[in-house]
């Protein structure tokens, strides 16, 4: 390789609100460039928000994380060869009927169906949050629990066991976990997933996993390794996100009492506002790493087959070419457009209820407690810097 | 004008439906985009551009 890779990948922001200095530099200097990825290879980096949707959404670049040319974003690699695959590593023609069996628990129209009930585990946490000793950790008490909550049941996995996930789940996230660590926690969660999967066999329940089980038999395309690496996938991915979405968005709300005032004033523009934190904190914004298969120009810059792609959605959230003053938080700019789910056929599938969670968290929050009040210096704060889906391991407030 | 989907495409994550319901639905079994009003006039006209804009795949097309 001839060109120096001018920077290395993951970075670290300097400020909590903002994206690592580095990512608007390159943007605007060199808007594909080459970083060093930390098991010494090496990558380019997209970060203009129209070539990230054009990496993301082109067949010419995989998904296939077991490929071994794929690029890996933590020491020693995540995925073994020969692991269950699941949706988010296959491309098509795989990919849709696998994305699509599962698809129709996450439509809107179903989501919907679930808000009574979300809103009865947010009023409850709020319950117990207000009960509790004060200052309090919004953390503990309604940014973790509730999106938990949420996912256990919509899969039917028992949420007392959540002690258990949130132990194997911080591990697989965190930068600094050692590879072996890393696999042991995949492969607890992997077995767990497969015993209750197991369990569910015989007499399958009215929950996702049971419905999946009956529709997969039916379809004659039951395997119960298979449906326990979705069901896996579903878990992590609907705790950490929305929980750390919550928090963080607790504090930008509270940064910015004006646009709180306006939600609070009209709960009509709390998905605007949903949509505006998603693009401002992309919180998840390396897991869009792609393989190119067949060359392909993207911003001026030919990416050959063979060559890692990281897709940077933080980035391109705050690219100036698609939102005004990108790097002001305003709830009514109007910023659906934006990649914090990814974009193309492998856009989150929990996106709707996402938004539908942090809608009725902050909707019913700030209503309930008008008093809401950081109970710390946010330069206190304990930002994960060290995890790959940004977040706060706490978050102290009073009321 | 006239809305044109491509279920092929279709990742189904609903930004049409969210974005106009009297224009959109999903299939209850898939979730991929049904059309309801391929035709949209008046207000309409603006959200079907809007769906068009937020679909995160590319699916729907828009015929003048
Ligand atoms: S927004 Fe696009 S991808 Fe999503 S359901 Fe509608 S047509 Fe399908």
């Amino acid at each position: 390789m001839t060109t120096v890779e001018k920077h290395e990948f993951p970075m670290t922001r300097t400020c909590p609100f903002s994206p690592p200095p580095a990512y608007e530099e390159i943007r605007e200097e060199e808007p594909v460039s080459k970083v060093g990825l930390p098991d010494g290879g090496w990558a380019w980096v997209v970060t203009r928000h129209e070539d990230v949707r054009t990496v993301l959404n082109d067949r010419r670049f995989s998904a296939d994380r077991q490929h071994p040319d794929f690029p890996q974003l933590v020491k020693g690699g995540f995925r073994r060869q020969g692991d269950e695959r699941t949706m988010i590593t296959m491309d098509a023609p795989e990919h849709g009927p696998a994305r699509k069996a599962v698809l129709g628990e996450f439509t809107v129209r179903r989501m919907e169906a679930l808000r009574p009930r979300i809103q009865e585990i947010v009023d409850g946490q709020i319950d117990a949050l207000l009960a509790g000793p004060k200052p309090g950790d919004l953390v503990e008490a309604l940014s973790l629990p509730v999106p938990s909550l949420v996912i256990c049941e919509m899969l039917g996995v028992p949420y007392a066991d959540h002690d258990f996930f949130q132990t194997h789940t911080a591990k697989l996230i965190k930068r600094a976990t050692t590879p072996e660590e890393r696999r042991a926690a995949f492969d607890t969660i992997r077995g767990y997933m497969e015993d209750l999967i197991a369990e569910k066999e015989a007499n399958p329940p009215d929950d996702l996993l049971g419905r999946q089980i009956v529709k997969l038999r039916e379809d004659g395309a039951y395997r119960r390794a298979s449906l326990a690496a979705t069901g896996f996938l579903l878990l992590v991915a609907g705790h950490e996100t929305t929980a750390n979405m919550i928090s963080l968005s607790t504090v930008a709300f509270l940064r910015n009492p004006e646009q709180l005032a306006a939600i609070k004033a009209d709960p009509g523009k709390t998905l605007d506002a949903v949509e505006e934190m998603l693009r401002y904190w992309t919180i998840v914004d390396a897991a869009t790493a792609r393989l190119c298969v067949e060359d392909i120009e993207v911003g001026g810059q030919l990416i050959r087959a063979g060559e890692g792609v990281l897709a940077l959605g933080y980035a391109a959230n705050r690219d100036p070419r698609a939102f005004d003053d990108p790097d002001e938080l305003d709830i009514e700019r109007g910023a659906r457009h934006h990649v914090a789910f990814g974009f193309g056929p492998h856009q989150c599938l929990g996106q709707n209820l996402a938004r539908m969670e942090l809608q009725i968290v902050f909707d019913t929050l700030f209503r309930r407690i008008p008093t809401l009040a950081l109970a710390a210096d946010v330069d206190d704060l304990p930002f994960k810097d060290d995890a790959n889906i940004y977040g706060l391991y706490r978050l102290p407030v009073t009321w | 004008m006239k809305i044109i989907a491509d279920t092929g495409k279709c990742v189904g994550a609903g930004q049409c439906v969210l974005t106009e319901p009297a224009l959109f639905d999903q299939s209850e079994d898939d979730g991929t985009v049904i059309v309801l009003d391929d035709q949209p006039e008046g207000e309409l006209v603006e959200k079907a551009r809007e769906a068009v804009h937020v679909c995160p795949s590319q699916a729907l097309l828009l015929q003048e």
